[in-house]
């Protein structure tokens, strides 16, 4: 049978970059393709080529069933049957599910008016072949980011879409969801949809894949059935290194010392929508990684924003032993408090701002004589650490808005370590960046650990939490529902505290 | 090692060159607005002798140095990502203030000090009712605005205040130091010390890091409700200095001085390269905007086109310069 898809030495050059070299890649009816690689190695712009958003280089070859193809554009591919679904979700939230379906080829009743029961109907027959419960009538905004992404897969699948592509579709889903929306991918696979699927995590690869292939630099080094891969060979085929090398063993820095301390924190306003932080009481010692789990909605970020004087609380917070009163991120952080934020875009850069001055923002003071800056001073400091931290840019000038996802994050971190905090909280601190960033996340929250800074590690990635905690706070619905330590904390234990 | 790392960024600033970095020209916005203005004025000159002679010149900076030094206030409320309609009238009350203390015989400092204060007024209460409220800027501005305009019509009952005056204070709208009128000079001191504040600041910087993304700013440890507060002030204050200097040059407080002059002022903005979503806009690039629209209507009087196309040309200009802008970003695929 012919591939739906077939790609021949595809090559993409931006001006000083070869970002994709010879790419081959086949893409069958009802395969899920797994395509991993590292931030940089090319996926998206692979992904832009196959939606008609990038023309690929003269010289390869794109065939769809068979017949050599140009794709000119997002709409001619969707005509052509291929439908992506962005990280990012393109979805509008204040219409309804059903409008978000139809968007942009609503149904037109005899009067030239909108055909709403068509447009009900139709979502509904879709919903219901994959077996999800939404109501067609719901505004978009009101579901869950899991729910968000069906009405995308919704969307697809009416578009009769032969192949869907999907850009690390997990990265923002509870486990619970995550679930969900691997048994429909499978299920679609089943129908004779072609799924290309995107992902950093290896549980979920070998859980989902029937084939992977591995982009490195811009070129294909690997691809093979899922039955005929490792986590070894995927791993080192990513990378280039053997996967022992990237973690390194677990050492504990934490001392007796208590320097954070928080005692019945709760939320301010009752009546709130949302989750209920109530009565959340915890130590935090000297040099110790405290873990922070707990499923999607369970009040972790909401603890962390309490604690950082972003959102309204009770509760007592003592630091060093000296009661404290944090009412605003800015006193938060003059008591020696950092946070690294879960959502970099929104709420950890400046994106229209270079590398250096995102990475000063937190203590442009030090650079300051009576409130002039200076910028040699401040442009060595950058550099310092965009070398330590192997953050790569073309210079500390570089808008951080061209960076890739793995190298905001290091930005983030950067502008955060170099203020030398004495807590520093991180949420999600690997979330969406590639296996080799992520190691070198860990390796640098450890040294941060020996150094003597407290750290609060808030992830939903169970695997993560356990390599790196000296013990784990478990959230359920607003309260502490477990604290583990490491010796103890098996992913058994901590899942049970988190749903049991 | 720091030393040689600091070292290195000075050799790398070097490259970038020390002179652009101050004029902020490391922007393209920025010299693209120049280049229009030193094509405009080859263009004119080309049709008419009188251009490009220093009374000429001169006379031009004046009539465009009040618009200008406005829009030094105006293009950083916009960096932060607000607005501030309320110029004209901080301005033409600031007038009105110093010419009713005149009148009632105060000293020349105390008179100037009155006007300075209303424009603190007009910033405080734009700036209180947008932190602390939390209106958006638009209907801030525009309900002091509103409010200003009508204390005027109140205060003067539609009729121009002008009362006598030591020749000492008309020095300020009317005098010259060698050829430069003080107005154009009071204009350059003030684009150099605010290009620099903008620049070499940690107060610019705050400002640019308010506009460009407020939540991100606000977590890094920035007050961005007083770096808002503190750019309302200034843009009011300023303006309530062109007020004065305005009073100054014609000696009378008319009812509707300043009126309309608020979208001057954001044309000025906008046409400099400020990007009315924030975080992005220079106090040269709104100053050479201001130069541009100044220079455009001189080129109108000299060239003898009717006068009533002004507008439509300044119209026409601010579309023209912000597409370009828009299109040149498109091309090299970057965001706008």
């Amino acid at each position: 049978m012919t591939p739906f898809l077939e790609m021949h030495g595809i090559s993409k050059t931006f001006p000083g970059v070869k970002a994709l070299n010879r790419v081959d890649l086949t893409l069958r009816a009802g395969e899920v393709h797994v395509i991993a690689g590292e931030n940089g190695a090319g996926k998206s712009t692979l992904m832009k080529i196959m939606t008609g958003v990038l023309r690929a280089d003269p010289g390869g070859v794109i065939r769809i069933e068979g017949k050599d193809t140009v794709i000119k554009d997002p709409v001619h591919a969707r005509a052509l049957g291929i439908s992506i679904i962005y990280q990012e979700l393109a979805v509008v939230n204040n219409l309804t599910v059903a409008e978000n379906v139809f968007l942009a080829r609503e149904p037109i009743g005899p009067l030239g008016l909108l055909d709403k029961r068509r447009m009900a109907d139709e979502t509904r027959a879709v919903l219901s072949e994959l077996e999800v419960a939404i109501d067609p009538s719901a505004k978009v905004g009101q579901l869950s980011i899991g729910q968000r992404q069906l009405v995308e897969i919704a969307r697809a699948i009416s578009y009769r879409s032969k192949l869907i592509i999907m850009d690390e579709p997990t990265a923002s889903l509870s486990h619970h969801e995550a679930s969900t929306l691997i048994r429909m991918v499978r299920k679609l696979a089943s129908q004779g949809i072609g799924i290309v699927f995107i992902s950093h995590k290896l549980d979920e690869i070998f859980e989902i894949a029937d084939r992977v292939s591995v982009l490195r630099d811009g070129e294909t080094v690997d691809s093979r059935p899922i039955a005929e891969m490792t986590r070894d060979i995927l791993v080192r085929k990513m990378v280039d290194r053997d996967l022992s090398q990237l973690f390194g063993e677990h050492h504990s820095h934490a001392t007796d010392e208590v320097l954070l301390s928080v005692r019945a924190l709760g939320e301010k306003h009752h009546g709130q929508i949302g989750v209920k932080v109530s009565d959340v009481s915890f130590d935090l010692h000297r040099g110790e990684i405290l873990g922070f789990f707990g499923l999607v909605g369970a009040g972790r970020t909401e603890v962390m924003e309490m604690i950082f004087g972003s959102r309204p609380h009770v509760g007592e917070v003592h630091i060093g032993g000296q009661k404290v009163k944090i009412s605003n991120p800015s006193e938060a952080i003059a008591h020696g408090l950092g946070f690294v934020t879960e959502d970099r875009k929104e709420l950890g850069l400046v994106l229209g701002m270079s590398v250096r001055e995102n990475f000063s923002l937190t203590h442009l003071s030090d650079y300051c004589t009576l409130d002039v800056v200076s910028r040699p001073r401040e442009t060595a400091a950058c550099m310092e650490f965009v070398r330590s931290l192997g953050i790569k840019t073309p210079s500390t000038e570089q808008k951080v808005l061209n960076l890739s996802g793995g190298n905001q994050q290091k930005v983030v971190i950067a502008k955060w370590v170099a203020r030398r905090p004495r807590i520093l909280i991180v949420d999600e601190p690997t979330r969406g960046i590639d296996i080799g960033a992520k190691a070198e996340v860990h390796a640098l929250l450890n040294k941060l650990a020996e150094e003597g800074i407290s750290i609060i590690v808030v992830s939903s990635d169970l695997p993560e939490i356990l390599a790196i905690s000296d013990r784990v706070i478990v959230l359920k619905e607003g309260r502490i529902s477990g604290q583990i330590d490491r010796a103890d904390a098996t992913q058994e234990r901590v899942m049970l505290a988190a749903t049991g | 090692m720091a030393i040689s790392g600091e070292e290195v960024a000075r050799s790398e600033m070097r490259r970038i060159g020390i002179l652009r970095n101050l004029l902020q020209l490391r922007h393209i916005r920025e010299v693209n607005v120049l280049v229009a203005l030193l094509i405009m004025g080859a263009i004119i000159s080309a049709f008419t002798p009188y251009f490009l002679t220093v009374d000429n010149l001169m006379g031009v900076s004046r009539a465009f140095s009040l618009t200008a030094i406005m829009s030094i206030g105006m293009v950083m409320v916009i960096i932060t990502g607000g607005i501030d309609l309320s110029v004209g009238s901080a301005m033409g009350l600031a007038g009105l203030v110093t010419a009713l203390c005149f009148d009632a015989g105060y000293s020349q400092s105390i008179c100037v000090a009155a006007g300075i204060c209303v424009g603190l007024m007009f910033g405080l209460a734009n700036g209180l009712l947008i932190t602390v409220i939390g209106l958006p800027p638009f209907i801030a501005t525009l309900g002091t605005l509103s409010i200003g305009r009508g204390f005027m019509y109140m205060i003067t009952h539609g009729v121009p205040v002008t009362p006598k005056t030591p020749d000492s204070f008309s020095m300020l709208g009317q005098g010259y130091i060698g050829p430069v009128p003080v107005p154009v000079v009071i204009l350059l001191v003030l684009t150099v010390v605010f290009s620099l504040i903008m620049v070499r600041t940690r107060f610019g910087r705050h400002i640019y890091a308010t506009g460009g993304n407020e939540h991100a700013a606000r977590l890094s440890g920035v007050k961005t409700n007083r770096v808002k507060l503190a750019v309302y002030v200034l843009s009011s204050t300023i303006s309530s200095l062109a007020g004065v200097i305005a009073f100054s040059r014609y000696l009378s407080a008319e009812p509707a001085s300043g009126f309309g002059s608020e979208l001057d002022v954001i044309a000025a903005a906008a046409i400099g390269g400020a990007s009315l979503a924030g975080g992005i806009g220079s106090v040269t690039g709104a100053v050479i905007g201001a130069a541009l629209v100044g220079e455009i209507s001189n080129g109108i009087v000299l060239l003898n086109i009717n006068t009533y196309a002004q507008q439509a040309i300044t119209g026409g200009v601010i579309l023209i310069a912000v597409s370009l802008d828009v299109l040149r970003n498109r091309l090299k695929g970057g965001n706008v």
